[in-house]
């Protein structure tokens, strides 16, 4: 760095100004440009590394599984030995699928109610109390609300309604994700809801609508590309959470428990696909093993559906929102 | 037959259906006040099925003893010590990564195809179940650099996902400086890196700690990967190099959680406290430097 002590000198005893360090100076420059190149290459990395080995490792496992095999098989037991392991994936995905529905169905309307109270109808000293408790929620470990469900949403909110509920079952560990995706739904709709100017809540209050009519018939309308995409991202991370259905859904995939009546059983054990992956690594397994590539298999349709999650989302976003000056 | 309405016929139809329409709205004032309510109420049950549990098996014991088969004599000191280790070593990380990814993407990059596309694997990545990233972490990591079941392995996973925060409240922490202070320092002959170093990133520091912190709380809270780089087996001594095999936080409460005697799992929920104290310290602590900052730097 250039730094300037003295005083400048008069012009006519002002020695030729000294440009000795430019060279030098050109140089770092182009060093640092590269270092920070490198650094942004590192995310790029990240998404080649993660298709790359999902593949790789995937192939090996459809070498001794065929493909169509495990992806429409109905039976997993991927940990048995000899002719009874099997692989077949739909109980995995019908349990991610199922948890995923339960999540949807207690985040998404309760989500979008959040987010029109707060953005609509609280006060701004409500909201100033209410939100800082929503983000709260948001900052909970997963493991949290695995115990949650296990500790309390089976034994004390469903055992009374469902006598025959399993201790593990698909049920809590759904709700469970739906309270954990509950604060994403609130606050990516609550920024849209705002985001509306307020001009056009005035129109609406102008042609004589109420406040429900306004918020529902013309903000919500306004702000869907955000809503519906702040939905889509919710169920993208309800599929791809892993630890509370590690804890609450249980190690049996769907249909394959005792007392299971099928895949749409939720009241029984439901291993989805990530609690799949959590349960073989905390269990040792062989690394050579068709079950420990199976892993991979499992790993690249998690990802493939949640990669397909987000590409849906953001061309909502893209497609759908509105543009105000 | 007529089809109009007699101006009183319709200011009669008009105001019962006003009624209706009042009626409704105020209906649907309630509904939205009870979904929040709602999520406040479930986080109420969230603690107390948490600290009913819990609270008595808080002791010292706690955080100063090693795991045990004696739920009485158990504790998750080990499990403190993996969580430092891993957490900085991520924070280190992905402090370093993230802002030079930063400060390449609000400063140096042109607006061009490549740079758009680096955003938008950003902004994807960001969707990626995080045991996905274990599954990398372990091919990578563990197995290709042959770091093992390590701490390092464990560091350098964690710092890969929680990388994307830094990245995101770096770069809003930058674009938040104004460029006039950009312009001043060309203007007196500075170079793009002196400007960066000397003008920019001072301003922006606050910010991109905050980020860091926030990233660091994500951290400490995060298991799925660990699960597939550490394994969850018990770990009985406290990590003494980068090397040495690790238990973190989350991953010990899940360890009891999965044992069926009911004193491991009140000695979770006692874990799930501690585990919760330590993110209250660590957020505030990210409010609290944010809130310091704004108010001696303003520009």
């Amino acid at each position: 760095m250039v730094s300037m002590t003295t005083t400048p000198p008069r012009p006519e005893e002002r020695a030729p100004l000294d440009l000795s360090g430019k060279k030098k100076r050109q140089a770092s420059e182009r060093l640092v440009k590269y270092v920070l190149v490198a650094c942004s290459l590192v995310t790029v990395a990240t998404t080649v590394g993660i298709i790359a080995i999902l593949l790789y490792e995937a192939l090996r496992f459809f070498r001794d599984i065929p493909f169509w095999n495990f992806l429409a098989g109905s039976t997993w037991t991927p940990l048995f030995s000899g002719s009874q392991q099997e692989f077949g994936v739909v109980p995995l995905v019908m349990g991610t699928l199922m948890t995923s529905v339960v999540a949807a169905i207690i985040s998404l309307p309760l989500g979008l109610g959040a987010a029109i109270y707060l953005s609509e109808i609280a006060s701004e000293r409500g909201r100033s109390v209410l939100k800082p408790i929503l983000e709260v929620l948001a900052g909970v470990p997963t493991i949290v609300y695995g115990f949650f469900a296990l500790t309390f949403i089976t034994p004390v909110l469903l055992q009374p309604l469902i006598p025959g509920i399993g201790t593990f079952n698909g049920l809590s560990a759904g709700i469970a994700i739906g309270i954990m995706a509950l604060p994403t739904v609130t606050s990516l709709s609550e920024d849209a809801l705002r985001a509306v100017p307020r001009s056009l809540r005035e129109a609406g209050f102008a042609l004589g609508a109420t406040k429900f009519e306004t918020s529902v018939r013309v903000v919500v309308p306004a702000a869907v590309s955000g809503i519906v995409a702040s939905f889509l991202l919710a169920i993208s991370r309800a599929i791809g959470e892993t630890m509370i259905v590690a804890v609450a859904a249980g190690q049996a995939p769907a249909g394959q428990s005792g007392g299971s009546d099928g895949w749409w059983d939720l009241t029984e054990s439901m291993q989805t696909m990530t609690g799949f992956i959590a349960y073989t690594f905390s269990s040792d397994i062989s690394r050579e093993s068709t079950a420990f590539h199976s892993l991979f298999g499992v790993g690249l349709l998690l990802f493939a559906m949640t990669y397909l999650m987000n590409l849906l989302s953001q061309w909502v976003t893209k497609r759908y929102q509105e543009e105000y000056e | 037959m007529s089809t109009s309405v007699t101006t009183a016929q319709g200011s009669e139809q008009y105001h019962a259906r006003l009624r209706v329409r009042r009626v409704l709205s105020e209906f649907w004032r309630w509904i939205f006040f009870a979904s929040t309510a709602l999520a406040i109420v479930l986080l109420g049950m969230l603690l107390y099925s948490i600290l009913v549990p819990g609270l008595p098996w808080l002791s010292w014991n706690l955080i100063t003893e090693m795991p045990s088969r004696i739920p009485e004599q158990a504790g998750m000191n080990s499990a403190i010590w993996g969580s430092i280790w891993v957490v900085l070593g991520s924070a280190v990380l992905s402090f370093v990564l993230g802002l030079g990814t930063a400060i390449y993407l609000e400063e140096y990059a042109e607006k061009n195809r490549w740079t758009a596309f680096i955003q938008t694997n950003i902004s994807n990545l960001a969707g990626v179940p995080s045991i996905v990233y274990g599954l990398l972490g372990l091919v990578v990591f563990v197995d290709l650099m042959n770091m093992g079941r390590s701490v390092l392995a464990g560091a350098f996973t964690m710092a890969i996902l929680i990388l994307l925060i830094v990245v995101i409240s770096a770069r809003e922490a930058i674009r938040a400086v104004p460029s006039s202070l950009r312009q001043a320092s060309y203007g007196l002959g500075a170079t793009k890196w002196q400007t960066v170093r000397s003008h920019v990133l001072p301003v922006a520091f606050p910010g991109i700690l905050t980020g860091v912190i926030l990233a660091m709380s994500r951290a400490i809270g995060e298991t799925a990967p660990l699960i597939v780089v550490g394994g969850a087996s018990q770990v009985l001594f406290r990590p003494g190099s980068p090397t040495d095999p690790f238990m973190v936080m989350p991953l010990q409460i899940y360890n009891w959680t999965g044992r069926p005697q009911p004193e491991f799992e009140h000695l979770a929920a006692a874990a799930i406290i501690v585990l919760m104290i330590v993110l209250l310290i660590v957020n505030s602590l990210a409010i609290g430097l944010r809130h310091y900052f704004s108010k001696k730097t303003r520009i």
